[in-house]
């Protein structure tokens, strides 16, 4: 699992409160929105929005174009360095 | 008809009384998140959601949870006979303060979803209802204190108009400084010569003033 990975696992875990789930059993490849993942719900993916915008000075104009990046922690992980690498390049 | 009320439950400081009952007690140097989540793990509760709740919602989830299956109501009525009718002082204070610090600066402006949907009071019997599928009439006062008599007048109407067959009612405070809850539940039936704790306002006092009554 990549540090960006497991930086993002224990940031979701911490800011949604996500008190019973052990950080080690979380497969990064597992579907945030289902319970063999994270388990999240609608009010969560708002919440993915804030902690991009927060920590990784991200702006979300289109959530609807987000349901990929906002498929697991790995996808996630992906549109993060993506972003990053495009930001640097411009 | 008749109403009764058929079961109570309180929490006062780190106190929990169900029935009369003392049923769990945190130490008093525990802070009052400490004592909700231990008192929900002393319950073997299993909710993951009860994690992200607000303190308001906390209290009133706990307290329904440990009173609804002490009742039977759940597995003799439809969930649409079954009314939740609420009051407390402070609204939704600690939530709307926080999400009120969480907009104060604009250069560190983050709004958190997953706080403001708790700046609404009533979001406590949303709680609730979603929990036990509860979609019978439902409706959150906000008063100056706990009013036996204005909940006995609104619950009493409900049941004798046939809106509900049985109402989870009471008093849920998150303030600044304190917080308690006094929940209980009122049920119509026919008349009967089994002695029941009738739903009068000298009752709720009593309850009130009284967990361990």
């Amino acid at each position: 699992m990549s540090t960006l990975t497991e930086q993002l696992k224990n940031q979701i875990i911490q800011e949604l409160n996500l008190v019973d789930i052990n950080p080690a059993d979380v497969n990064p490849d597992a579907p945030l929105f289902d319970y063999d993942g994270l388990g999240l719900d609608s009010i969560d993916a708002l919440e993915l929005t804030v902690i991009l915008s927060k920590h990784y000075g991200i702006k979300v104009t289109d959530p609807a174009k987000m349901k990929q990046a906002f498929f697991s922690l790995n996808t996630l992980a992906d549109f993060i360095t993506e972003h990053q690498a495009a930001a640097v390049a411009a | 008809m008749e109403t009764s009320i058929i079961a109570s439950c309180a929490i006062r400081g780190h106190q929990i009384f169900l029935n009369g009952t003392l049923r769990y007690e945190a130490p008093a140097a525990a802070s009052l998140t400490e004592f909700l989540v231990g008192a929900y793990r002393h319950f073997g509760l299993s909710y993951p959601k009860f994690f992200k709740m607000d303190v308001l919602c906390k209290l009133a989830f706990l307290t329904a949870e440990l009173l609804l299956p002490a009742t039977g109501i759940l597995d003799r009525l439809d969930a649409g006979g079954i009314g939740v009718v609420l009051a407390n002082r402070s609204s939704s204070l600690l939530t709307d303060l926080a999400h009120q610090q969480s907009i104060q600066e604009a250069d560190n402006h983050f709004p958190s979803p997953a706080v403001f949907v708790y700046t609404l009071p009533n979001i406590a019997i949303g709680e609730i209802s979603i929990r036990h599928q509860l979609s019978g009439e439902n409706t959150l006062f906000v008063a100056d204190a706990y009013s036996p008599d204005t909940l006995q007048a609104y619950v009493a109407q409900l049941l004798a108009e046939g809106s509900c067959q049985a109402c989870l009612c009471g008093w849920l405070e998150a303030g600044l400084t304190s917080h308690e809850t006094f929940f209980y539940v009122v049920e119509s039936h026919e008349p009967s010569s089994t002695t029941r704790r009738p739903h009068h306002v000298p009752a709720l006092e009593t309850l009130y003033a009284q967990p361990l009554y």
